[in-house]
């Protein structure tokens, strides 16, 4: 009898442990949740000095944000600009990581190579940006190179063009997600049971056929978990392309993300159409976070 | 790695040529590979080192000798970057104390404990871990408005105290470090349950706060979006607002020595800091994450 108390006496200090969470949870994403959710059935901006709203309009805040183009043109761009970097950030990090695993190649410098590679996800993706449109400027050093080297007769425009500013936001983001994604890769081609690629290597496989044939299928859960959350990653591509088109994503737009969309809203306090484009981003990444959820629970039965 | 595949493996030397060839390619993908990733950070540096007049001539691979006046001319310039460094520091620092500590012990209290709404918990965790703060920012906002935490570090740094992701790496690092009899005895010598938490469980989970705290410092000093939307005054601005401030000025009247040094002045310690620490941060990273 005592000692039942006893154990419920400790148990409750779980409930004290996750007080600092809940609380913290409730006031700063809950609260900030619901608040937007309602946001989004009001009109509510600003013209001038003049304060339009709030009123109530129901659903028309996401009517306006479909038909007057916006969210399905920047949906569009930051989907583009996802796939230009997230394809051959894939490729690279597989190929990388069955060469970093492979024990035939016995690879040297395993650490070195990590360690560069992951370098540019640690660095203040808006200074890298920044960085690169200095780079890429004009009269910056790229253009210098390339009329050095005699690739080009005249400097080239990087920022003016649409595609170029999309490449150059699809490089920077794969240049600095692609080694996170290898680590990711690794650990998973790791977890391979050994004698399957013994049993492959004896029945003389060679080393493309044992990717396809094994690595790969066997490699498909977490080819998944990465590839949605990337996708959740993507869709929240802000810093880059802020910085390098100074938040216009031009030219023509051409390059502007929800987020910078949702970013200009904010600023101007455009609330109404800022909370239906919330909500919409919202329900795309919780449906891509449930499906995230199912993964790594069935990650933990295991 | 894989140490049990070698011996197989190396038996097996009927491709031996092939091996070779591939070895090369291997070699030849990842110096280009590594070439990419590093190139970038070289011109920023040899640019650094260039007076404006230099940089206008067009590019030289050799650094010049301009990086002290550069420097001289940003700090006497009009952007606040020592007070930008330093908030910064203010910001990721405390960030990285909160977050690892209450996650460590949200953690905690799912893993030792059992209670009625320990699953629903737990499940609700790792469900909302995923969604992007992005999407409640414009209640962050108008709240932190109604709170007078306007233009103040506070709305920066206190929600750092609810962290799915770190939660879940301690959740996970906790799961194999953490034997549930420890806490028994512990508990047996009479240890309340707070001390506990704070002189047996944090001591134990070094590793994994070590590796949580590099990281949310350096999400929290990389971070512009919600800085951006919540510090007005110049002396409270963190880096990343700086940069975007320096992106919006009439760049071309600036003096580029300057526009680089300043670039370098937020990339550089990281790196630094980043070689020093990187055996920990690589080997951390697959630590609690997912497993294959």
């Amino acid at each position: 009898m005592k000692k039942t108390s006893k154990v419920v006496k400790y148990n409750k200090w779980g409930y004290i442990f996750l007080i600092p969470f809940i609380v913290i949870y409730l006031v700063f994403q809950m609260i900030p949740l619901v608040t937007t959710i309602y946001n989004s059935f009001f009109e509510n901006y600003r013209s001038g000095l003049k304060i339009i709203g709030p009123n109530f309009v129901g659903i028309q805040n996401f009517i306006t944000i479909i038909t007057n183009g916006d969210l399905p043109t920047y949906f569009k761009n930051t989907m583009i600009m996802w796939i230009m970097g997230f394809v051959p950030q894939i490729v690279i990090s597989l190929i990388l990581g069955a060469w970093f695993t492979d024990p035939s190649l016995r690879l040297k410098g395993q650490a070195f190579f990590k360690t560069v590679m992951y370098l540019p996800n640690l660095i203040m993706a808006s200074a890298f940006a920044m960085l690169f449109f200095t780079l890429f400027s004009l009269s910056g050093p790229i253009n210098s190179i390339l009329l050095q080297i005699g690739v080009i007769k005249e400097a080239y425009q990087f920022m003016a063009h649409v595609w170029s500013v999309r490449w150059l936001v699809a490089f920077m983001n794969c240049i600095m997600w692609f080694g996170n994604t290898t680590i990711l890769l690794m650990a998973g081609m790791m977890g391979i049971d050994p004698s399957l690629f013994e049993a492959a290597q004896v029945d003389g496989a060679t080393a493309t056929q044992i990717f396809y044939k094994i690595t790969l299928p066997l490699l498909k859960p977490i080819l998944i978990y990465v590839m949605i959350t990337s996708l959740i990653g993507g869709l929240q591509m802000f810093d880059v392309p802020q910085i390098l088109t100074n938040g216009t994503g031009d030219p023509m737009r051409s390059s502007m993300t929800l987020i910078m969309y949702l970013n200009k809203h904010l600023f101007s306090k455009n609330y109404g159409l800022g909370g239906a484009l919330s909500v919409f981003m919202f329900i795309i990444t919780g449906i891509l976070s449930l499906i995230v959820f199912k993964f790594t629970n069935s990650g933990e039965k295991n | 790695m894989a140490n049990n595949q070698n011996n197989y493996m190396m038996s097996t030397e009927s491709n031996g040529v092939s091996v070779h060839a591939r070895r090369v390619l291997a070699y030849t993908v990842l110096v280009l590979v590594s070439f990419l990733c590093l190139f970038w950070f070289y011109l920023l540096f040899i640019n650094s080192t260039r007076s404006n007049a230099e940089l206008t001539r067009g590019f030289t691979p050799f650094p010049s000798n301009y990086l002290k006046t550069n420097w001289i001319n940003l700090k006497n310039g009009t952007l606040p970057i020592f007070s930008g460094m330093v908030n910064s520091l203010i910001v990721a620092a405390l960030t990285a104390a909160l977050a690892t500590y209450f996650s460590t012990m949200t953690a905690y209290a799912i893993h030792a404990y059992e209670f009625k709404l320990k699953k629903f918990m737990f499940t609700f965790i790792l469900m909302v871990m995923m969604i992007p703060t992005q999407v409640t920012a414009l209640g962050f906002i108008q709240l932190i408005g109604k709170m007078g935490l306007d233009d103040k570090f506070t709305p920066l740094i206190v929600p750092a105290i609810a962290s799915p992701a770190v939660f879940f790496y301690m959740k996970q690092y906790m799961d194999s470090v953490l034997p549930l009899s420890l806490v028994e005895a512990a508990r047996i010598d009479g240890s309340g349950e707070l001390r506990t938490f704070n002189s047996i469980v944090v001591p134990l989970m070094k590793p994994a706060i070590a590796v949580q705290a590099i990281f949310s410092f350096v999400t929290s000093w990389n971070n512009y979006f919600t800085p951006a939307l919540v510090l007005h005054t110049d002396s409270k601005k963190t880096l990343p607002i700086l940069i975007a401030q320096l992106r919006s000025a009439d760049w071309l009247k600036f003096d580029m020595g300057q526009v680089y040094v300043m670039i370098a002045f937020s990339i550089f310690p990281v790196i630094i800091v980043y070689l020093i620490l990187s055996r920990y941060i690589v080997g951390g990273l697959t630590l609690g994450g997912v497993k294959g």
